[in-house]
């Protein structure tokens, strides 16, 4: 066993998921000396690309980039790093029969499409865009900052309460209304307001519950729907894109810009617990007993993670432990990825390379939708659970064999634990078969190409990744954690109870996704504290 | 054609209230009820010879402000039983006895969390008491935003708003640092989320969380609303423990019409409003000096299903906000936006009533006297599951409900010897996917009996008769849309100057002379007068 000798390090930054590459490239950006610690033999956390069968490299947790900051992405040169981002062309949403709903970028296809479904929703899907773009407008103004502490009001609290103050009165009396109305609402009320059409509404149901243990009936899941769409990979708000190699290459060129700032990334590094002396962190003991002294520690786990798994309770002040016993993470998502001889055919859909090239949401109807959360809630998953499925392979050359494909299956509701015991390789094979299952029903035939699957539920993803319950989010995005109250109220601004800690994952303001904010503005906390200049970009933006 | 000053459509508890208010004011007011009774949901009615119940068949929160105010005491309303005790029924018989600040339990932690957790929910309550009588605060261009934008506001405007605002964050504030955060975070929290956060025992938690979810579309897993709710009911000095009133539900009411035709007003029942007249506003007719000139319509009066017609100056309605702008106004005197609005309110109710003369008292499995407020909610899941069925239009399996014995604090309810059982039965429908029919009813209604006989095995051969009335039959005996308790959901999006919608939430309307009192406008429903209150401050200033 060695042990440092003190301080050698400035910071230790706990976890290489992308959060804690983001903070580590701004730490060292700024001139720190930082070591970023994963206890995987590869980085990434969610966003990575793996060859789990020869030949196919799957994104196996996130497969989709939309929230990724575009000032990040050019402050830290990700492109020259190896990032490529492509746009994603659209989805075919199925109903429960023979509906199906394409998306297409051309307006006049679109509408038409549209149209054939119903008249009325063709028309009110313009406001619907023009409505949502207003409210994720606001909403992207707060990403990049740090929320102010409503009972503290020091001046910087009141400058930035002052500054939502003025955007939000800024957008007029009716907007401020139904901002205030959207925030609180159910996903499936908010669209009542739109559309009339079932599968439509499913369809743009969806977003609103993926990866949170709500369901489209439940207020709160219009919000997470926003969570989902106010990205801008291209510039255009809502626009997804896909990571050319997989969703690993975002990681890697954020390691990528780590290292050209001197920062250092060590892999099977798992911390077991982080040193507190005198209610100040100041390093951490590695699983295999190595000891490392830092001036500061951030945490890119999850909150319950972080102070219950790798503190001691007696380190923290009163009444934290309860706190993390009570955050919120429910597991709620699935995902099953699939290696294919070909690329399959869905019935219904024109074939059509155009139309193809999009991802298949087996949405079925709101009804389909809601009664997949209540197995959830009882402690199982649906026969016939939402399933959003995307075929990166026929974006991307460099992920599958030339003429075969890799498929992501994204499931929405997979409970952590089950009602009848724990999860085992049995049933874990049986939740697969469901997706399946209902894949086939779409596309006959499909069970034909299938060339090797990997199945994971909640406790494969937590297993591996480290994610409590696998919540793709790190907490639930529901009111009582997002902004000043995530994680905890007190909280919200990155500093956590033992000095010297800080947190810079997703179960911090604003949440999650691949969006790079959590680990960018921990780092300018930390910098501020550490009184060096900043070096996290403002953001810009493009509406304006 | 008669003349009024104002003219106020149902006699509602709020309508009443308002009508006081009004008259006492000077103003010639006249009150117009569809039903044959007055009291809306409070009203009395005969279910069997010598039976009587009421929809509402307790108060929590009535204002002591408003009983004070309007001399209720004075006339007939009665000294209340005791505070009723809410009584968790536990199938074994452990049942879960909250009395005030004390729960009873087996769950021995349970009951000394209890403390803390009261402790705080009072704090809570007590800091947002003082808005439910007051007019929520308009954010429009008008006042605070146009300040902002350096716009100087026209003076009355600004400054009520900004000051409530103030008020309201002085208040919180108050609750130091950290109950502030607290609050902020544990507002908006699921019922379920709360309780698990508290408690152990399933009836504790399913007890607790039921003034937080009764009315509403809210199931325990439900954000955003339960918690506000449960303030909201405990903001009067009883701290939301329930009590028939001396006399009963009835009492109330006729107190509250004793003291409006104590100072002036006139009460006519079964007169129900066919529509609100509505003419071009005159160019002298700037009656309501507050309302800015606007679309040059104005109140006339009403019209009665008659065909009489009541001239006033002022119209002010205690139906609810669809009843009132889409059946009475109608549709060609709105902005297309506001009557959009008004037509997306949520206002399908949950609540079944379940009425059943008994020929002696109720035995409940260990449970000494059937004298308090039961609640037959076996967990959370057990409410959570019920509503799921509620969702997709179907009556749940295993309701669960609230029950009172109210004759056995006012003995004028039942024949001598006889009593009468009166629960509240959730998750029932407004609209069952297969549509209500007798045999459905009757379904429903003995599923939920079946409920009440797995803790009292004897009360099928106690029943005289009963009535079951689903939320589409409270809406046609009571003249509410939806049968909904508050009119319309007590949500955080319909809640305070969103409540019915924004340009109707300070109880004025888009039409100068239209005024709503109702359970539909800020704060909400249940018996408490405080929108008929409000209402009224703002019709006579």
């Amino acid at each position: 066993m060695s042990v440092s000798s003190s301080p050698a390090l400035d910071a230790i930054v706990i976890g290489a998921g992308h959060n804690g590459l983001t903070n580590a490239a701004y730490l060292a950006k700024a001139g720190l000396k930082v070591v970023v610690l994963e206890k995987n033999d590869y980085i990434g956390g969610a966003a990575v690309s793996r060859e789990l069968h020869e030949g196919f490299t799957y994104s196996n947790c996130s497969y989709m980039c939309s929230m990724m900051r575009q000032a990040i992405h050019r402050d830290l040169n990700l492109s020259r790093h190896g990032l490529i981002l492509v746009p994603y062309l659209g989805t075919v949403n199925s109903g429960d029969g023979d509906e199906r709903l394409i998306s297409y970028h051309d307006e006049t296809a679109a509408y038409l499409e549209l149209k054939r479904h119903s008249p009325h929703d063709a028309d009110a899907m313009h406001r619907f865009q023009a409505d949502l773009t207003r409210y994720s407008q606001l909403i992207r103004k707060t990403l990049l900052r740090t929320p102010p502490d409503p009972a503290r009001l020091r001046p910087r609290d009141i400058s930035e309460l002052l500054f939502l103050a003025k955007q939000f009165w800024s957008m007029g009396e009716a907007q401020i209304y139904e901002y205030i109305r959207f925030f609180t609402m159910s996903a499936a009320e908010f669209l009542d307001d739109y559309f009339e059409n079932d599968l439509i509404k499913a369809a743009m149901a969806t977003p609103g519950i993926i990866g949170t243990a709500l369901g489209v009936c439940s207020p709160g899941s219009a919000y997470v729907l926003l969570h989902h769409v106010m990205g801008d990979v291209d510039g255009n708000i809502g626009a997804w894109g896909l990571a050319r190699g997989g969703m690993g290459a975002i990681s890697n060129a954020l390691a990528g810009a780590v290292r050209e700032h001197g920062g250092e990334i060590r892999t099977q590094a798992g911390v077991r617990q982080v040193l507190v002396k005198n209610r100040r962190a100041t390093g951490v003991v590695l699983d295999n007993g190595d000891q490392l002294s830092a001036r500061i520690v951030v945490s890119n786990l999850d909150a319950k993670r972080t102070f219950t798994r790798i503190m001691d309770a007696s380190d923290l002040p009163d009444g934290i432990r309860e706190k993390a016993d009570n955050f919120k993470i429910r597991g709620s998502s699935g995902k099953v990825n699939i290696a294919l001889s070909a690329l399959p055919k869905f019935t219904g859909v024109p074939d059509n390379p155009y139309v193809n090239r999009g991802g298949q949401a087996f949405s079925g109807s709101m009804e389909t939708l809601e009664r997949a959360y209540d197995c959830w809630k009882r402690g199982r998953w649906s026969d016939d659970p939402f399933v959003e499925s995307v075929i990166p392979s026929a974006w991307d050359p460099t992920v599958a064999p030339p003429g075969q494909h890799w498929m992501s299956n994204f499931i929405q509701y997979c409970p952590p634990q089950l009602a009848d015991g724990p999860w085992t390789a049995e049933k874990r094979d049986q939740f697969g078969q469901t997706v399946v299952n209902k894949i086939e029903r779409y596309s006959p035939g499909f069970k034909d190409l299938i060339l090797h699957m990997e199945v994971r539920t909640p406790h494969e993803i937590e297993q591996e990744i480290g994610l409590t319950e696998g919540n793709i989010f790190q907490g639930e995005l529901t009111l009582d954690q997002l902004f000043f109250n995530r994680p905890f109220p007190g909280y919200g601004q990155y500093r956590m109870p033992v000095r010297n800690l800080y947190m810079c994952g997703s179960s911090t303001h604003p949440g999650g996704g691949v969006s790079a904010t959590c680990g960018a503005n921990a780092a300018r906390e930390i910098l501020l504290d550490l009184r060096r200049p900043n070096s996290v970009p403002e953001d810009d933006f493009f509406d304006e | 054609m008669n003349r009024y000053d104002v003219a106020i459509v149902g006699a509602g508890h709020n309508g009443l209230v308002c009508a006081s208010y009004l008259a006492r004011a000077g103003r010639r007011v006249l009150v117009l009820e569809a039903g044959q009774a007055p009291g809306g949901l409070a009203a009395g009615r005969e279910f069997h010879p010598g039976f009587r119940a009421s929809v509402a068949h307790t108060v929590s929160h009535f204002s002591a402000k408003v009983v004070r105010q309007l001399d209720l005491r004075k006339h007939g309303f009665g000294h209340s039983s005791p505070n009723l005790k809410t009584i968790g029924l536990d199938r074994d018989g452990n049942h879960v006895v909250l009395d005030g600040d004390v729960l009873s339990s087996t769950a021995a932690a349970d009951a000394e969390a209890f403390a803390g957790y009261r402790e705080r929910m009072t704090r809570f309550a007590n800091a947002l008491q003082p808005f439910w009588l007051k007019t929520a605060p308009a954010i429009g261009s008008a006042g605070l935003a146009g300040s902002m934008r350096g716009v100087p506001p026209r003076a009355p405007r600004l400054k009520a708003p900004s000051m409530t605002f103030a008020h309201m964050g002085y208040r919180l504030r108050r609750l130091g640092k950290r109950e502030m955060r607290e609050f902020l975070r544990v507002a908006t929290l699921p019922a379920r989320d709360l309780m698990d956060e508290c408690f152990q025992s399933d009836v504790v938690k399913a007890t607790l969380s039921w003034d937080g979810l009764v009315g509403s579309r809210l199931a325990p897993r439900s954000p955003n609303g339960a918690v506000l709710a449960m303030l909201y009911r405990m903001g009067e000095a009883s701290g939301g423990a329930h009590a028939v009133p001396a006399g009963g539900i009835d009492s109330l009411v006729g107190s509250l019409c004793a003291a409006a035709r104590a100072a002036g007003a006139d009460i006519r029942c079964g007169a129900a409003v066919r529509r609100i007249l509505i003419g071009e506003r005159h160019a002298d007719g700037a009656r309501n000096g507050s309302h800015p000139a606007s679309d040059g319509l104005a109140v006339q009066g009403v019209e009665l299903d008659s065909g009489e017609r009541i001239e006033a100056d002022c119209v002010v309605s205690s139906a609810d906000p669809q009843r009132t702008f889409l059946d009475l106004v109608g549709v060609p005197f709105l902005d297309i936006g506001f009557t959009n609005r008004i037509r997306r309110l949520r206002c399908q109710g949950l609540v079944a009533k379940l009425h059943l003369a008994l020929d002696g008292v109720p035995e409940f499995d260990g449970l000494e006297s059937p004298d308090g407020r039961m609640i037959i909610a076996p967990g959370l899941d057990a409410m959570e599951f019920a509503f799921d069925a509620a969702k997709y239009g179907e009556c749940p399996e295993n309701p669960v409900m609230e029950m009172v014995v109210p004759s056995l604090h006012d003995p004028s309810l039942a024949p001598a010897g006889q009593q009468v059982l009166s629960a509240h039965v959730m998750y029932v429908p407004y609209r069952r996917k297969r549509g209500w029919s007798d045999t459905a009813r009757h379904a429903a209604r003995e599923r939920a009996i079946d409920t009440i006989a797995q803790y009292a095995p004897r009360i099928r051969d106690q029943i005289v008769a009963c009535e079951f009335l689903t939320p589409a039959d409270i809406e046609r005996e009571c003249h509410v849309t939806g049968g909904h308790w508050h009119h319309t959901e007590f949500a955080i999006d319909q809640m305070l100057m969103m409540r019915p919608t924004y340009q109707a939430a300070q109880y004025r309307t888009p039409i100068p002379g239209l005024y709503l009192c109702g359970a539909g406008c800020h704060p909400g429903g249940d018996l408490t007068g405080a929108p008929g209150h409000n209402a009224a401050r703002e019709i006579l200033q």
